[in-house]
């Protein structure tokens, strides 16, 4: 297919961002040419969402040129970048909520001037042309926010179009869409191929784009690991350590160890909407008191949700049991006193506060006595928080900051301790000493943790059981050691 | 993802009336003002004739507050920039009236954009923060240079474009309508649908090719042209500039109060809410202290329930009816 490419349109040479001490993307390099779709794949944190943001002018490059038809517009602003034939599709779409879709996409057709009071009258008739080959037409008339999910990502790509741009960027193209609807999304954006455009299509994972792309590239922790076709990165043996841990050993207990009869946490079947986009769908799963379960999925397949809703936080269908007892209409901060506790992605922490004061928080209903009991079990299971007593949260770092949430949500005394992505953003190195702790914990106590995860090499060790979640659904269960035969092509 | 400025009042969608509805009814309100001198006292034409001018106050600001999506907590500054000009020249020069009107324009342009320039490149909250202390600073300076502006006892201005009551009415009236039309027809000309894709999402706006800081800057300019304009206009119609009727706090507050009240982001609202604030202080004025509670408790309900103003609420019974 690659045959078919034309000239270099776009020429990413050494390009670096560093945010902080923090390096997102470091020293890529790749080039599109017209008429190819290349895929930029790889995980949370790996700096792939960012390369494209770079590209597009939204954030400014440390290092390294970016050519758009030879001349370098690294640095520039982002509407500059957009006039040289530059276009992103957002993923997340905030139309003009007062204006109808129509009017929406003539927006996109207009100039970048101050003088212009009228719009020229071609502007409505290509604004219908595009509303038409969108398959826009039929709701042309109507406001934005009585639009279906797929509608709306259809008018992101409208006013794409719109700008007729050389070079169109999309942020994850079928998050959020419905079979069918990912079947007519393919076939506009292979329709930009078709036109000569060069399309960058960035995603988490291969099989989400491994039938348009003609080329991937992978990246993890802001570095280029693979490059090739898609069959070829899905069998690169780095790709393939990143996305299933490769070998790891594995310590899984067989659920039959677990003595007791009715599970200490029932989800039976539970589904939620944000709005019109489904997040969850006829979700079940079960733990057993004192079993480390994880939940493993990409970003967006539903996890955090799935956490919130058992945690009282979002309104679900379906029926959720606690030790035997339904939790509808339990109150969020009810549900963490009975110990059920979740320790948030976003961490929570209180910045501003002392690493000491956090925890203190955390054990605000404990006595005296068992408030230094607890502090110094947990000052042996992080042994870093000992020395940072003093400091304020904010000035620890990412892996710091994790082990301190966890902490404090130790301090509660949980009876079950939820972990949503705790090693979000982390450098391997923090990544090791954090499983060090969970090790620890699983040996040492009788805690019950529920993990979310999409690093699958940080999920699996500890795992006695594992549920794969893809797209609001589970489509996996099983033991952690046959996860890479059974779930692992999914996955990738 | 993206970088977003707070959106407030962000409510519901309103039932949008379209260009020609607005503009209908508009023209039908402004003709029944104009006759109303024929059927009413001078002392009703002297509450509303304050009102057309602070009216333009608020519609200038719904400008920026509306479809900039920038929140400007010192209106005053601008007022009180052209106000102030204008009328230092008159009582120091003696320029003619609608030469010292022009240059407190101007001064009102070059002040907003000295502000403008560096406060537009901060996010968020940080740029009204940057207008108010710009108040602070300007009443400030007036107290300071008190031989110049009068500090706080006031400035006179010798002249005044009329005396007749009737005259000074129909040239607010004209003078309101014709900032009203001109910002109207900009708030829905292309570059008001630009503007209000560049308050709602930077970021975006900026992937489709258009110059955020540029379209912000202009709308900036234009609300500082009608605010300094009608600013100027004001202190030849009152005859005195103050401190308290045209730079504090509390007058700016009275702005914002009335576009938010009227409707955000459909200018002639603003104007509809500057009208009633007015208005309904003075019918209250019997109750003494009480009335300006009553307005803000009115004012508050209207904005707590009817998010979208009163011209959504008026849209609605027009409506049904």
């Amino acid at each position: 297919m690659t045959a078919r490419a034309g000239r270099t349109i776009v020429e990413v040479r050494g390009l670096t961002k560093r945010f902080g001490g923090l390096v997102a993307v470091n020293d890529v390099s790749f080039d599109i040419r017209a008429g190819e779709i290349l895929g930029l794949i790889g995980p949370n944190g790996s700096g792939k969402s960012t390369t494209m943001r770079l590209i597009m002018g939204v954030e400014r490059p440390s290092a390294g040129t970016i050519r758009i038809e030879g001349e370098d517009v690294a640095g520039w602003a982002a509407h500059r970048i957009a006039r040289r034939g530059v276009g992103l599709v957002f993923q997340h779409s905030r139309p003009l909520h007062r204006q109808t879709v129509i009017e929406n996409i003539k927006l996109a057709l207009l100039p970048d001037s101050l003088l212009q009071l009228v719009a020229d009258p071609q502007v409505e008739a290509r604004a219908r042309l595009i509303a038409d080959r969108v398959g826009l037409a039929g709701v042309a008339e109507r406001s934005p926010n009585t639009l279906p999910f797929a509608d709306l990502r259809k008018l992101e790509l409208a006013k794409a179009i719109a700008r007729d741009p050389r070079v169109v960027l999309i942020d994850e193209p079928f998050a959020g869409l419905a079979r069918t609807e990912t079947a007519a999304f393919s076939e506009l954006i292979r329709g930009f191929r078709a036109e000569g455009r060069a399309v960058l299509l960035v995603d988490h994972n291969v099989k989400s784009v491994a039938a348009l792309v003609d080329r991937v590239i992978a990246m993890y922790l802001g570095e280029r690991v693979a490059e090739g076709t898609a069959e070829e990165v899905m069998r690169d043996p780095t790709v393939r350590r990143v996305y299933l841990g490769g070998a790891i050993e594995t310590a899984a207990r067989p659920e039959s160890a677990f003595a007791d009869a009715t599970s200490l946490l029932q989800v039976k079947d539970i589904s939620v909407f944000y709005g019109k986009a489904q997040a969850l769908e006829g979700v079940s799963l079960h733990v057993h008191e004192g079993e480390f379960v994880s939940v493993v999925g990409l970003n967006g397949a539903g996890k955090t949700t799935l956490f919130n809703a058992i945690s009282g936080l979002v309104p679900y269908a379906g029926e959720i049991l606690w030790g035997g007892e339904a939790l509808r209409g339990r109150s969020p901060a009810n549900i963490a006193r009975s110990g059920l506790v979740q320790c948030p992605e976003t961490r929570e922490l209180f910045g501003d506060m002392t690493v000491r004061e956090n925890l203190d928080l955390g054990g605000h209903h404990l006595g005296q006595g068992e408030i230094a009991d607890r502090l110094a079990w947990l000052f042996e299971l992080f042994p870093i928080l000992r020395d940072r007593q003093r400091q304020t949260a904010v000035t620890l770092s990412g892996g710091e900051q994790q082990m301190l949430a966890i902490a404090r949500a130790l301090m509660t005394r949980p009876k079950l301790l939820i972990l949503d992505e705790p090693t979000l953003g982390l450098a391997p190195v923090v990544l090791e000493q954090l499983s060090k702790a969970l090790e620890r914990l699983r040996r040492t106590t009788s805690i019950t943790i529920l993990l979310g995860e999409q690093n699958v090499t940080f999920a699996l060790p500890h795992a006695d059981r594992v549920y794969v979640l893809e797209h609001a659904r589970i489509v996996w269960e099983g033991e952690p050691a046959r996860f890479a035969a059974e779930a692992g092509t999914g996955y990738l | 993802m993206c970088a977003r400025a707070g959106s407030l009042g962000d409510g519901r969608p309103m039932p949008r009336l379209s260009v020609r509805e607005m503009s209908f009814a508009a023209i039908i309100v402004v003709a029944l003002a104009a006759a109303l001198p024929f059927f009413v006292s001078d002392y009703v034409l002297g509450v509303l004739t304050p009102g057309f001018y602070i009216a333009v106050f608020a519609m200038a600001w719904d400008l920026l507050f509306g479809f900039a999506n920038e929140v400007n907590f010192g209106p005053t500054f601008l007022i009180g920039l052209g106000a102030y000009a204008a009328g230092i020249i008159d009582n120091r020069l003696g320029w003619a009236i609608w030469l010292c009107v022009a240059a407190g324009t101007a001064a009102a342009v070059a002040g907003g954009l000295v502000l403008a320039l560096p406060a537009l490149r901060v996010r968020g909250p940080y740029f009204g923060l940057t207008t108010l202390v710009a108040v602070l600073i300007l009443s400030n300076l007036i107290v300071v240079f008190a031989d110049l502006t009068g500090g706080e006892i006031g400035l006179t201005v010798p002249d005044v474009i009329s005396i007749d009551a009737h005259a000074n009415y129909w040239i607010a009236l004209g003078f309101m309508s014709a900032s009203g039309a001109i910002l109207f027809a900009l708030s829905r000309s292309p570059m008001g649908l630009i503007l209000q894709a560049s308050g709602q999402d930077a970021v975006q706006a900026g992937a489709l090719g258009f110059n955020v800081t540029k379209h912000k800057l202009a709308a900036f300019t234009i609300s500082a042209f009608f605010s300094g304009l009608a600013g100027a206009l004001y202190v030849f119609y009152l005859g005195a500039a103050s401190v308290g009727t045209l730079v504090d706090v509390t007058v700016g507050v009275q702005v914002i109060i009335a576009a938010v009240l009227g409707g955000r982001r459909t200018i002639l609202g603003a104007a509809l809410g500057a009208i009633f604030l007015i208005g309904a202080t003075e019918a209250l004025r019997p109750l003494g202290e009480l009335a300006t509670l009553v307005v803000s408790a009115v004012a508050l309900l209207i904005v707590l329930f009817f998010p979208n103003g009163l011209i959504a609420l008026i849209a609605r019974v027009g409506g049904r009816a």
